[in-house]
């Protein structure tokens, strides 16, 4: 069968020591999709991005890209198939430079006229980076310093984006910049996998999504569906919106 | 101990100021004008002197600089004081003796072109040593950190540091065996001949060798010229690496977030191997340098210099490259004008005394930054 399936998760059990982080959680994603996995603080979302990434090794599962296994590959050849993650807090390279954080964004890439092109296409997409190209990522703001962490993935050309609560500790309005942009980068052709606290935001620009709760999928569907389905507001969404 | 010493309202005053170290400092700096002085007393009593002086320990403290920027490096990136880099220091120096001595290496030139001119001859063959002696102690390197440290990645910080100083003991007495480079002082054949100049009122005249040198003249030699030369080249030339290269900025991310460099795809254990390999090919440079000054080599000498060049890297602040350099040249003066000014065994008790005070006032050094939370 030749599906459009971009990402498949099977049965994945990750274990930091003795505690059991995901407890065979499997999911998929499809070229072109944003996928949003929501979920609680401490509920393994980040977990399932760094064993994607190859930070963690899984116990058990798989993890199968474009049709490679790529369970127990290293990071670095993870990034050069095109799955590149933003991690959680935004990680920006505070010693470096704006711009040098995005040449190691840009790590894997060797061509420079590419890479140049890749500078461009970031820079019109966040002027406000083009402005602070020489400052040191540290002095950046909040939003500026999540604006970087996903330029500087954006560097590496991903085919899929893993996002790890990119609205973490933003502003409303910062908030819904950030969301609009990564909305954007999709519709320009990029997949994403978005984890998110933040579920109303998440839903809202996501096609499909997935509740994880404890180290389990508890629930996924359609997320237009879920945003509008009451007993999930209930029980994720805070209720009451 | 409080962290940042807050006052706590319960203490008293005097009990405040001892916690903040006001004593300890006050007797610093009381002894620091004391140097101060006695300083400014020998510069005016015979500036000749003090110069020559500064111009020594100008010479030793590029040297140190060079070494102790592989202490600083490493300890970067992978938070481990290397005690087995004054060993890869005294290789350097020993490979330098064999290419010369045994190997002729420093007039490769002249023997497949015969009838160059002597100053090409030597200028090509002396960097060809260096450079040999440099690319040695890298592959040592790169082998000590694959075999000894690297398995020890995740494995409590004292695990490593243990490690460290077995790896410098084996270096040592491997290196004291017969067949390696014996237990005894060997003397460094000099690729090139002393030439020394005197400066005076007079003016600068080459001083020919036996002849002693004209009073209240200065003394420069060849070698603090290639010295200071070869060393400034060199950190120039790690300058560019480090800040211009893609490996440089991949080393300084790493050493900022292992993490995060791996999610850039950047192949973390290979920079690690880097920046041990650069380190130590500093050290096997300043290895055929020292050798060169002070022509002895032997199977131990790497120790002093390399504890010096260690108290000189977290003088400038652990894992700062300008910190490095500049607590090595502060560490030459403080070395040389002790041994001048006050008595020569104070200098080793001055340079430790240092690294005591350093560590009592300001742990981070001079450039350092208190050290970030690792996530
Ligand atoms: N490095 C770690 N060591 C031990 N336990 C961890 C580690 N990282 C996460 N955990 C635990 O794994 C579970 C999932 O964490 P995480 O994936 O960070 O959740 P989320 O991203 O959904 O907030 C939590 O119980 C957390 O305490
Ligand atoms: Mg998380």
């Amino acid at each position: 069968m030749q599906t459009d399936t971009m990402l498949t998760v099977q049965d994945l059990n990750v274990y930091y020591g003795a505690i059991h982080a995901l407890k065979g959680i499997s999911f998929e994603l499809k070229k072109g999709e944003i996928v949003a996995l929501i979920g609680a603080n401490g509920a393994g979302k980040s977990t399932t991005l760094s064993t994607i990434s190859g930070l963690i090794r899984p116990r058990q599962g798989s993890i199968i890209f474009e049709g490679k296994d790529i369970t127990m590959a290293p990071s670095e050849q993870i990034v050069r198939l095109g799955i590149v993650q933003s991690p959680e807090g935004r990680r920006i390279f505070a010693t470096l430079t704006v711009m040098e954080n995005l040449e190691m964004g840009a790590y894997t890439r060797s061509n420079k006229a590419e890479i140049q092109d890749g500078l461009a296409e970031v820079f019109k997409r966040f002027p406000r980076l083009d402005e602070r190209r020489k400052q040191l990522g540290g002095t950046l703001s909040g939003g500026e310093q999540q604006m970087l962490a996903i330029a500087r993935a954006m560097m590496a050309r991903p085919a899929l984006l893993l996002l790890d609560e990119p609205s973490m500790g933003l502003s409303p309005i910062l908030v819904e910049q950030i969301f609009d942009i990564i909305h954007d980068i999709n519709e320009d052709g990029t997949s994403i996998l978005l984890v998110e606290q933040n579920a109303q935001m998440a839903l809202s620009i996501s096609d499909r999504a997935y509740v994880l709760e404890t180290g389990r999928i508890v629930m996924s569907g359609d997320a237009q569906e879920m945003l509008h389905d009451p007993s999930i507001v209930e029980a994720y969404l805070g209720g009451g919106h | 101990m409080t962290p940042n010493g807050t006052p706590n309202s319960k203490d008293t005053l005097f009990i405040q100021s001892l916690r903040k170290g006001w004593l300890g400092k006050v007797f610093l700096i009381l002894i620091g004008l004391a140097a101060l002085w006695k300083l400014g007393v020998s510069l005016a009593d015979n500036p000749v002197l003090f110069l020559q002086q500064v111009i020594n320990g100008l010479q030793l403290g590029f040297v140190y600089a060079l070494i102790a920027l592989g202490y600083t490096m490493v300890y970067g990136i992978v938070r481990l004081i290397n005690f087995a880099h004054g060993d890869v220091f005294m290789v350097g120096a020993f490979v330098g003796f064999y290419t010369i001595a045994r190997f002729q290496f420093h007039t490769w030139p002249e023997r497949l072109f015969p009838g160059l001119p002597q100053w090409l001859v030597l200028g090509v063959g002396t960097v060809t040593v260096v450079l040999i002696s440099m690319a040695i102690c890298a592959l040592l390197a790169f082998t000590i950190e694959r075999v000894a440290y690297k398995p020890l990645r995740n494995a409590p910080r004292i695990s490593a540091l243990i490690t460290a100083i077995g790896v410098s003991f084996f270096l040592e007495y491997f290196g004291a065996l017969q067949f390696v480079f014996t237990p005894n002082f060997v003397t460094f054949e000099r690729p090139f001949s002393v030439q020394n100049w005197q400066i005076n009122n007079l003016g600068i005249q080459a001083l020919p060798s036996g002849q002693s040198p004209a009073d209240n003249s200065i003394i420069i030699s060849n070698i603090a010229l290639i010295i200071v030369l070869a060393s400034i080249l060199l950190l120039l030339l790690l300058q560019f690496i480090v800040q211009g290269t893609r490996v440089g900025k991949a080393m300084r991310a790493v050493a900022y977030d292992k993490q995060t460099a791996r999610l850039m795809g950047i192949n973390v254990d290979g920079i690690i191997s880097i920046t041990f390999a650069i380190g130590a090919a500093l050290a096997g440079a300043a290895g055929i340098l020292y050798a060169t000054a002070f022509p002895q080599v032997y199977f131990v000498m790497g120790i002093i210099p390399g504890l010096k060049a260690f108290v000189a890297a977290v003088l400038g602040g652990i894992g700062s490259i300008p910190g490095a350099v500049v607590g090595a040249l502060i560490m030459g003066q403080a070395e040389v004008l002790s041994a001048a000014y006050i008595s020569t065994p104070m200098r080793d008790a001055v340079a430790f005394s240092i690294l005591v005070i350093v560590l009592l006032v300001r742990p981070t050094g001079i450039f350092g930054e208190p050290e970030r939370e690792k996530a």
